[in-house]
């Protein structure tokens, strides 16, 4: 804490304010009997304000809290992914949830509490703070994965979930608190400051502390060997959810991070080669895994650890290209992977959808729209041009290939063909198989259309004009803390 | 006077037991515990570095780590409970109803 530079400032918290505020109006709603339908409604108003407030944030890089808590374009940029992702979330859950009869207010305002979780943990340099918003993270999330109550497999997702993230943080904290030990401090930028003179006095500690601390991030991400409970978690959640933990804690984790080692722990090189191997174990263990799925939302789980691998390799690649390499990929993600589950929600709203492959056949020929939009997601999620997930993949290894990691980029490639069969085997189910009964139709809602409109067109979109999120995510990283 | 490598001896000893708990034990509850441990385990750490650094920000931290830990509790055993009135165990190898 430095106590003597700055102030308390709450203009750099008003988006983190915004949503809390939106989540305590919800909560309290039911007690003046006031209808909850609007809950909904008053989330969405608060995510869009939040995000105006953020935006407003560009450019105008700005610390507070006694340096506790900094505003640069780097945490700007992730709080309007967390919007993002917690807006599309929002808008699938609605009738999905409906339909499964568990369309109760306190997931709305779950939901705000954990965006804001995100944010603090994205805009911050020191580490006791990125605990904090780790836990406002994770606490509201667990609730989310266990939320069907009636549900077996949704209470199972939401233990196994929380024994896994309790036992994650507890990592973190250990390691927080061996960093500490070494340097007498947790802010990030007073230990790159005495970074030499801290590796010399008391360099077991430290080393201990930053192990652990991998550890810790590794189970936020699913980074492999930290990955078991993925797969799990994401088939038990309801799906929404799922489409949620797929994107935002994934992006809060890798914006801490990229704090952490690529700018805290730079001069530690050890951290290179351990991220390297984390790397290219979670992209080959993702993709090889996928292989043999016969579960869409479990396909799509293993799928996730891959596309974090390749982020892996963006991090190892460092400096300015590798940074701003993984902001590109991480917006991308969140466009494609998003809408893939969004057309998964939008099966599963049919009662007794379990999402299995064969329930996939007949989709071509009942929705042919439908099936395009998902062929488009899956196509993106391969990486094929001209969709936003070529260029994603594009950029990331030009920056490895850039750094002069040739055998991690030929191992990417490699994977990213090989994760080819797996995407195409959807769409080949959807398109070419016959269903053994009559497909039963799915029923559009208009949040629903909104949704896949969005990821869609921003899949093609910038796929098409990339150099709009090239310049997004360059300048993200221009003042970086 | 007890010197610091001492006490840091201790939080990792209960921080290991946490993490073998985690891994062996078969009931949620127990779990749980060894969890609460590992985070405690830090905790002494923390306040050990505290004292021994003469900086006193590691104090206010074990505040915001026991508030969050209580927080975990809260919605942790809600959990269990709401899992042991659909399923009448806390087995964690009787969870077993997702695909592995």
């Amino acid at each position: 804490m430095d106590i003597t530079s700055a102030s308390i400032d709450f203009g750099i918290i008003w988006p983190e304010v915004t949503l809390l505020v939106a989540a305590a109006v919800i909560l309290v709603l039911p007690f003046f009997r006031i209808t909850t339908r609007f809950s909904p409604a008053i989330a969405f108003i608060g995510l869009v304000v939040a995000a105006l407030l953020a935006a407003n944030q560009w450019d105008s890089p700005n610390s507070g809290f006694y340096g506790m808590v900094t505003c640069d374009n780097f945490g700007v940029a992730f709080k309007l992914i967390f919007v993002l992702t917690s807006g599309l979330a929002l808008l699938m859950a609605h009738r999905y949830l409906a339909a499964r009869g568990i369309n109760r207010p306190e997931f709305y305002a779950l939901l705000l509490i954990s965006s804001t979780g995100m944010m603090v943990m994205a805009n911050t340099t020191d580490l006791v703070v990125i605990f904090l918003g780790l836990e406002v993270m994770s606490v509201p999330l667990y609730v989310m994965a266990g939320l069907a109550r009636r549900s077996l497999e949704s209470n199972e997702a939401g233990i196994k979930y929380f024994i896994m993230g309790a036992f994650a943080s507890s990592f973190l904290l250990m390691g927080i608190a061996l960093v500490f030990g070494a340097a007498a401090t947790t802010d990030l930028r007073r230990i790159v400051a005495d970074f030499s003179f801290i590796m010399s006095s008391s360099q077991p500690y430290l080393v201990a502390g930053v192990g652990l601390l991998v550890v810790g991030f590794g189970f936020k991400i699913a980074a492999v060997p930290f990955h078991t409970w993925v797969p799990d978690v994401y088939q038990g959640a309801p799906t929404p959810v799922t489409a949620l933990f797929s994107v935002g804690p994934k992006a809060a984790g890798f914006a801490a991070i990229l704090r952490v080692f690529t700018y805290g722990f730079v001069d530690l090189e050890v951290l290179t080669t351990l991220f390297w191997i984390l790397a290219v174990l979670t992209m080959t263990t993702g993709n090889v895994l996928a292989l043999r799925q016969d579960n869409v939302k479990r396909l799509l789980a293993y799928s996730s650890i891959a596309h974090a691998g390749y982020i892996l390799v963006a991090m190892v690649a460092g400096g300015p290209a590798g940074t701003s390499a993984a902001i590109f990929y991480l917006v991308a993600y969140a466009m494609f992977n998003l809408g893939g589950f969004a057309v998964v929600t939008l099966l599963e709203t049919r009662s007794g959808c379990q999402s299995d492959f064969s329930e996939l056949a007949g989709l071509g020929k009942a929705h042919p729209y439908l099936s395009t939009v998902l062929a488009l997601f899956m196509f993106a999620l391969a990486g094929f041009p001209p969709t936003v997930g070529f260029f994603g993949k594009f950029y990331v290894f030009s920056a490895a290939v850039k750094s002069g990691f040739i055998w991690l980029t030929v191992i990417g490639v490699l994977n990213s063909f090989l994760s080819v069969y797996y995407y195409l085997r959807v769409v080949k189910t959807t398109f070419l198989d016959r269903a053994e009964t009559t497909f039963v139709p799915v029923r559009y809602s208009p949040a629903i259309i909104v949704v896949l409109i969005i990821t869609a067109a921003g899949t093609l979109g910038i796929g098409f004009f990339p150099q709009h999120l090239l310049e997004f995510s360059q300048s993200a990283i221009f003042a970086f803390l | 006077m007890v010197n610091l490598s001492a006490y840091i001896l201790v939080a990792v000893v209960l921080f290991g037991i946490g993490t073998v708990g985690v891994m062996i034990s078969r009931n949620v509850i127990i779990l749980f515990m060894s969890v609460e441990l590992m985070l405690n385990a830090a905790n002494l750490a923390l306040i050990a570095f505290s004292r021994a650094l003469n900086v006193h920000d590691g104090h206010v931290f074990v505040f915001l780590v026991l508030t969050i830990a209580a927080a975990e509790a809260a919605v942790g055993l809600a959990m269990v409970i709401t899992l042991y009135r659909n399923r009448e165990t806390v087995n964690i190898d009787r969870f077993d109803m997702l695909k592995r």
